[in-house]
C-alpha cells in the first residue's frame, strides 16, 4: 500500500498541486485522472522521488519514503517498477538488454537465469521473438509493452504508469490496459496509473483519484463515478460521445 | 554564477552513490571505443593536414636566406605539439565529441531515459556521465600523441615532396633544440581539455528541459562552452606551466 499525506507542489511560485492526500491499495489498479495540467504527472513524480514535493509525505507500506536517507530511498525504488509514458526504453540497448537491465543492476543472478526470466516477462507481456530488436525499430504499442515487461521484470512490489496509452490505437491500448491489470491482480502489486483516458477509467480503474486545478476532488470506484454529483468530474467523465450517451441511461 | 555552482554540484554528484566496479568498467570501454576509436580517422586527418599547411606557410613566410631550412621543422613542431595537436584537436573534439554527448544525454532526459534509471535507484549522473569523463581522459591523451605524430607526418610528406625541405633537414629540424618538458606541457594539457570536454558537454547534455529544439541548444551550448573554457585553460596552463 501507499499512502500520500498533504502532498504539495509549486513552481516558480506558481501551486501546481496543494495538500494531496490519499491512499492506493495493494493488488489493486489505483488511477489519478484528471484533465491536462492539473497536475496528474507531478504527483506520480513525488511520489516515486523523482521530484522533491515542497511539502507532504509519501509512505510505502509505512516506510516514509520522502523523510528517508539515501540507502532506504534506493532501497525502495528497487521495489519499484515505472512505464513512462514514451516507454523510455534505452535507445543503444536492443529489447532483451533494456527488459536485463534492472536485473544486471540490482541483482546477481546468473546470465542463464536472468534470459529466462526476460524470456517469461516478454511472453507475459505477449512479446516473442523480438529480443534482439533495437527500439527503434518496434512499434509504439510494442515499446509500451516491453515498457511494462522491463517494469515487472524485478518482481516489483510498487507498479507506476505515466498515461500508457497515450498514443497508441484504441485495440492496443485496451490491450495494454488489460495488461496492467492482470499484472496487478497476478503478482499482488500496488499499481498506480495516472490516466485523462476514460476507457481505461471504466475498463481497469478499481480505485480512482479526481484531480482538478491541482486539488484532489473526489475520490471512489468506477461504479461510483457515474454518480458523483462533483460538477468537475461530470464534466470530464462525460466530455466525451460514448460517456454522454451512457450518461442518458445513467 | 549560478550555472558554475550548478556545474560544481553536478560534478560531485558523480562520485556518490555509484555502480559496481564492473559496471562502470564496461561502459569505459565502450565509451573509449565510442569516443577514442570512432575518433582517430578524423583526428588524423585533421592533423595530417594541418601539418602539411603549417610546413607550406612557414616556408612561405621564411624569405631570409640567412634562416636554414631545418628551422621549418622545428616551427612545425613546436606549433604541433604546443597548441595544434592538443588545442586545435581540442576543438574538433568538442566538435565532434562533445556535442555527441550533450546531444545524447539530452535526449535521454526528454525521453525520459534519465528517469527510468533514477526510478530504479541507479545515481543516473554517475552511471551516465562518469565512464565518459574517465573514457575522455584516457583517450583524448592518446589522440593527441596520434594528432602529434599524423601533423608532422604531413609536414614531412610535404615538405619532401614539394621541395620545400629535404628530408635529413626535415629530421634535423625536428629534433633541434627538443626540448622533452614540451611534451610532457601538451599531455598535461590534453587531460586538463578532455575534463573540461566531457564534463561541461556531459553537464548542458544532462539538464536539457524541453524538447527536440532544447536539446539542439544544449548541444550548441555544449561546443560553444566547452571551446571557450579549453581556451581560458589554455592560456591558464601556459602561464602555469611554460613561463619558467
Amino acid at each position: 500500500m501507499i499512502k500520500i499525506k498533504n502532498i504539495s507542489k509549486s513552481y516558480a511560485g506558481k501551486s501546481v498541486i496543494q495538500g494531496i492526500s490519499g491512499e492506493f491499495d495493494k493488488g489493486k489498479t489505483n488511477l489519478i485522472i484528471g484533465s491536462s495540467g492539473t497536475g496528474k504527472s507531478v504527483l506520480l513524480k513525488s511520489i516515486v522521488g523523482l521530484i522533491n514535493p515542497d511539502e507532504g509525505d509519501v509512505y510505502y507500506d509505512l516506510r516514509n519514503f520522502t523523510e528517508a536517507d539515501k540507502e532506504m530511498k534506493a532501497e525502495i525504488r528497487r521495489e519499484i517498477g515505472m512505464l513512462f509514458q514514451g516507454g523510455a526504453l534505452f535507445d543503444s540497448k536492443n529489447v532483451e538488454k533494456n527488459v536485463m537491465f534492472p536485473l544486471d543492476i540490482l541483482t546477481k543472478m546468473p546470465q542463464g537465469e536472468k534470459l529466462e526470466r526476460v524470456n517469461f516477462c516478454l511472453k507475459r507481456v505477449g512479446l516473442e521473438n523480438i529480443n534482439k530488436k533495437m527500439p527503434s525499430e518496434i512499434s509504439g504499442g510494442m515499446k509500451k509493452r516491453v515498457g511494462i515487461a522491463r517494469a515487472i521484470v524485478n518482481n516489483p512490489n510498487y507498479l507506476f504508469c505515466d498515461e500508457p496509452n497515450s498514443g497508441l490505437d484504441p485495440q492496443t491500448a485496451i490491450l495494454i490496459d488489460d495488461l496492467i491489470g492482470e499484472i496487478t491482480h497476478e503478482f499482488d502489486i500496488t499499481t498506480i496509473v495516472v490516466t485523462h483516458d476514460m476507457n481505461s477509467v471504466m475498463g481497469i480503474g478499481e480505485k480512482i483519484m479526481f484531480l482538478y486545478k491541482g486539488k484532489k476532488l473526489w475520490e471512489g470506484s468506477s461504479e461510483e463515478i457515474v454518480n458523483s454529483g462533483v460538477e468537475e468530474l461530470d464534466d470530464f467523465v462525460f466530455s466525451n460521445k460514448v460517456m454522454q450517451g451512457l450518461k442518458g441511461k445513467v | 554564477m549560478k550555472g558554475f555552482g550548478r556545474y560544481m554540484i553536478f560534478l560531485s554528484s558523480l562520485i556518490v552513490r555509484r555502480e559496481t566496479f564492473k559496471t562502470y568498467y564496461r561502459l569505459t570501454i565502450d565509451e573509449c571505443i565510442l569516443i577514442g576509436v570512432k575518433s582517430i580517422a578524423l583526428v588524423a586527418l585533421v592533423a595530417t593536414f594541418i601539418g602539411a599547411v603549417t610546413t607550406v606557410q612557414t616556408a612561405y613566410n621564411m624569405v631570409s636566406p640567412l634562416i636554414p631550412r631545418y628551422i621549418i621543422a622545428q616551427v612545425v613542431r613546436e606549433m604541433t605539439v604546443l597548441e595544434l595537436a592538443p588545442t586545435i584537436m581540442a576543438i574538433i573534439y568538442a566538435g565532434k565529441v562533445g556535442s555527441s554527448m550533450a546531444g545524447g544525454l539530452g535526449t535521454m532526459r526528454i525521453t525520459e531515459q534519465i528517469d527510468a534509471l533514477e526510478v530504479m535507484g541507479i545515481n543516473s549522473a554517475s552511471y551516465l556521465v562518469l565512464p565518459k569523463i574517465v573514457a575522455s581522459l584516457m583517450m583524448y591523451p592518446l589522440l593527441v600523441i596520434v594528432a602529434g605524430g599524423c601533423a608532422l607526418m604531413g609536414g614531412y610528406i610535404v615538405g619532401t615532396v614539394g621541395d620545400i625541405v629535404t628530408p635529413t633537414d626535415f629530421i634535423y629540424g625536428l629534433r633541434f633544440y627538443f626540448d622533452p618538458y614540451s611534451i610532457t606541457f601538451a599531455l598535461i594539457k590534453s587531460f586538463v581539455f578532455a575534463f573540461l570536454i566531457s564534463s561541461i558537454s556531459s553537464f548542458k547534455g544532462y539538464f536539457t528541459q524541453g524538447g527536440a529544439l532544447e536539446v539542439g541548444i544544449a548541444t550548441t551550448a555544449a561546443v560553444t562552452t566547452s571551446i571557450i573554457a579549453v581556451l581560458l585553460s589554455d592560456y591558464l596552463l601556459a602561464q602555469l606551466l611554460y613561463v619558467r
